[in-house]
């Protein structure tokens, strides 16, 4: 290959990248997962003002839900979040339960669910809530592959969370990943607990989340735990649950600590 | 044209101002089989020379319901039998009666009727009532109005009986005998005293027994002294006669509570794009706000009625979350709402009055901007539900707010974003319980799905595997029982206690299903003497 050709691609791939930059303004905006090898692989987290897709299979939706609730969690940091979803996906595999995501560690308060009838209603919804920029995220939760949520679907809800601040989640069931101009795609299964006694109760949610796409980076898999309280996602624990609890506070013992402390 | 509708009192007659009343006759043509189309203004399809009828059954015998000037002519009246009816006038044409396509029509006169003013009362099967007071100077007074509201109306083929008196009774019983007359106050005795006893509406069985008494017309009825007619007719007819004669008066039951705000534009050239009616639908949104802006309301439900030049008249409400007091947002939210109507506004050959009206509204506290966002965001947010709600309905948008119950299903109550969003962000939900995995699903199930379980190794404990949706799951790992009981004083009946597990399955789904009802005591034995076994459901999903 000439040198004059060599500097033509470089010209050119730098024009890219200056476009691409111009177009993320929000993109250096990113939120650690918590996951350290996942954070790594995603230079340092979750983008926000970005579209971001969670695939799995129908019977796999609690697992997914559950991921994507974590995502909003991460992402939201106390501000509303919007969940539209299809009448269709509650009937499948059941409502979002306000009680399950108060176990999950999310605020409940902070949000509004908008019950939408059909795919065409539940788009025209998370594009209107995307552009709002009160919002910390928006969720959309499709059932299926419909044929509204195409390439040009996508690549509108990108734009109006790059003009908003506002991170889109695209929950979508029992669909088949597709092109799309999301930032990152995923596909969540259930994982198992990890291996312990089998009378020990199973511990946190365990995500086993394949990273299929990832626009500024390589992919991966990995196994994720949800830490409910202190509300990310870690490494699984290898005893799901702690053999003897932590105590909190010994007063006794913290005493002594501050009487060697001034002795010495 | 704008400003308060609903004051009351005219310059001119201090005392008592007549609330006009004017009742309309339209019994043969709005009762005509319909010819496609839903307006509610059929032509008069001149049937040429053939008398015609409209029948009903009454008595188990056909009967004339309604007729035209051609069979009355003939001989016909109303409740004669139909043999009879042919029997005298063989070339007669006949329909049947369709009283719900009757009130139908009549409920669309009502609506075209709101252009004059926003108080009409229906008097069914064929009247109306509209109480003009205040407005009848906006169509060049009383007279004015009077020849306009009849001659549109037979223009479109009804055959219009309206009168203008001081009590809706005295008008009402004027249309029965003479059409535009305005009875002007303290003549009312006068003017219905020449007219028949039939003319009040009283039951048949008085106006028969008045004619049996010699008492031909209304004012021989008025001479007799009251208690003589009371002690004959009760005292609901006395009542009647007081308010003819105009003593007193009943009042009118609007169809519609009055609008707190109106305004209005008429166009002497229909419009008809949609461009014209949105920048209409603005001027209006912003004549609206500083109307309400100077009493320091906002609206929380708005109307946009349009009246089209052919009679049809299409309203679309949009309610809000809190008061709307920016005419960008007003006309921002009939924009979701027009461009997601199913059947969208059909101009037809255009409207000829656009109106907008607030028919709720509230006080606006002017709120202090916090330095940080805070106001701000969720005032954001409460627009956005509210353009949501426009467009997809305003139970399609909900907040959550917990309840005090163990029942899974009831522990949360799914309200209205628009009504209770301050409530909900204010809500105490219940702490978790810290280093616990989740004690409830994320998934719940509207109604718990049956799963079928071969057999438990214990009676009450969980079982080794299950088929739910075609699938067989073995259950790998389980937590439980939790033990939730119904509350039994809310419910009448039996209800079985419910024994929760939360299990996972080979694959690592997890599970949250129940066994509804307990071994001992609750489940009893069948007429055969074999125990009933226990059906087994799944509640929800976990992550």
């Amino acid at each position: 290959m000439t040198g004059a050709r060599m500097s033509t691609l470089a010209s050119l791939r730098g024009r890219i990248e200056r476009i691409e930059a111009g177009a993320d303004t929000h993109a250096l905006h990113k939120v650690a997962l918590g996951h350290a090898e996942a954070d790594a692989t995603l230079c340092g987290g979750l983008a926000r003002a970005a579209v971001h897709e969670v695939f799995a299979e129908g019977h796999q939706g609690a697992a997914a839900t559950g991921f994507i609730a974590g995502l909003a969690g991460r992402v939201t940091s106390r501000r509303p979040l919007v969940w539209v979803r299809q009448d269709f996906s509650e009937i499948e595999s059941g409502a979002l339960s306000m009680s399950g995501l108060a176990e999950l560690g999310l605020d409940p308060r902070l949000l509004v669910t908008v019950r939408a009838a059909d795919a065409d209603a539940a788009l025209r919804t998370a594009a209107d809530a995307l552009a709002c920029d009160a919002l910390g995220a928006v969720v959309l939760e499709v059932w299926g592959e419909p044929r509204q949520l195409d390439l040009v679907a996508s690549r509108k809800l990108t734009l109006a969370a790059q003009a908003s601040g506002v991170t889109a989640l695209l929950l979508r069931l029992a669909a088949t990943p597709q092109p799309s101009t999301a930032e990152t795609r995923w596909i969540v299964r259930a994982a198992h607990s990890p291996p312990s006694a089998p009378w020990h109760a199973w511990g946190a949610p365990v995500f086993d989340a394949e990273l299929v796409r990832n626009r500024h980076g390589p992919v991966g898999r990995w196994i994720m735990e949800w830490k409910c309280d202190e509300c990310l996602f870690s490494e699984p624990a290898a005893n799901p649950q702690p053999v003897a609890a932590t105590p909190a506070h010994r007063p006794h013992q913290a005493a002594a600590a501050t009487t060697l402390r001034r002795a010495g | 044209m704008g400003g308060r509708a609903g004051e009351r009192g005219k310059p001119h007659t201090p005392p008592s101002p007549p609330p006009l009343s004017l009742t309309l006759e339209s019994e043969l043509r709005s009762s005509r089989p319909r010819k496609g189309g839903g307006n509610d203004t059929e032509p008069s399809a001149s049937s040429a020379d053939t008398p015609t009828v409209v029948v009903a059954k009454q008595n188990n015998a056909l009967q004339i319901y309604a007729l035209d000037d051609l069979a009355a002519r003939s001989g016909l009246e109303i409740g004669l039998p139909l043999a009879n009816a042919r029997a005298i006038c063989p070339e007669l044409t006949v329909f049947d009666a369709d009283p719900v396509a009757d009130a139908k029509t009549l409920g669309d006169i009502a609506d075209w009727c709101d252009r004059f003013t926003p108080l009409v009362a229906l008097d069914p099967p064929h009247g109306l009532y509209l109480d003009i007071t205040g407005c009848a100077h906006l169509f060049g007074g009383e007279r004015a109005l009077l020849q306009t509201l009849c001659g549109a109306l037979t223009r479109r083929g009804f055959v219009v009986s309206a009168d203008i008196a001081g009590t809706s009774v005295c008008a009402r019983t004027m249309t029965r005998h003479a059409s535009g007359k305005i009875i002007a106050d303290g003549e009312e005795a006068d003017a219905v005293g020449p007219l028949p006893v039939s003319a009040l509406g009283a039951d048949s069985a008085i106006t028969s027994g008045l004619r049996r008494a010699g008492l031909k017309t209304i004012g021989d009825v008025a001479a007799r002294a009251r208690h003589e007619i009371t002690a004959r007719f009760g005292a609901g007819f006395t009542t009647l006669l007081e308010h003819a004669l105009g003593q007193g008066d009943a009042p009118i039951s609007p169809r519609k509570p009055l609008p707190d705000y109106i305004v209005e534009k008429r166009f002497p050239e229909p419009v008809a794009t949609d461009t014209v009616i949105a920048m209409n639908l603005s001027a209006l949104a912003g004549m609206l706000v500083s109307a309400m802006d100077k009493q320091g309301k906002g609206a929380r439900r708005l109307e946009a009625s349009f009246f089209r030049t052919d009679g049809a008249v299409r309203t679309i409400t949009v309610d809000t979350g809190r008061p709307v007091t920016k005419p960008v947002v007003i006309d921002r939210l009939f924009r979701e709402r027009l461009d997601a109507l199913n059947d969208p506004l059909d101009p037809g050959f255009g409207f000829d009055l656009i109106r907008l009206s607030a028919s709720r509204t509230e006080i606006v506290v002017q709120q202090q901007r916090d330095l940080d966002a805070n106001v701000h965001d969720n005032d954001e947010l409460a627009a956005l539900i509210d353009r949501i709600a426009a467009r997809i309905g305003g139970k399609r948008v909900v907040v959550h707010l917990p309840q005090d119950t163990h029942i899974p299903e009831r522990a949360v109550l799914a309200v209205s974003a628009q009504h209770h969003l301050a409530a909900a962000t204010e809500a105490a939900w219940p702490d978790r319980i810290a280093s616990e995995p989740p004690l409830r699903p994320l998934r719940l199930f509207e109604r718990p799905e049956p799963i079928n379980v071969p057999f438990a190794s214990v009676p009450d404990g969980p079982p080794h595997q299950f088929t739910w949706r075609r699938v067989t799951h073995a259950v790998v790992r389980v937590e439980g029982p939790e033990r939730i009981a119904m509350e039994w004083w809310k419910q009448n009946g039996e209800v079985l206690t419910r024994d929760y597990f939360r299990i996972e399955d080979a694959e690592g789904l997890r599970f949250w299903i129940y066994r509804d009802g307990l071994y001992e005591g609750e489940l009893k034995s069948d007429a055969e003497g074999e125990p009933v076994l226990p059906k087994w459901f799944v509640h929800g999903l976990f992550a």
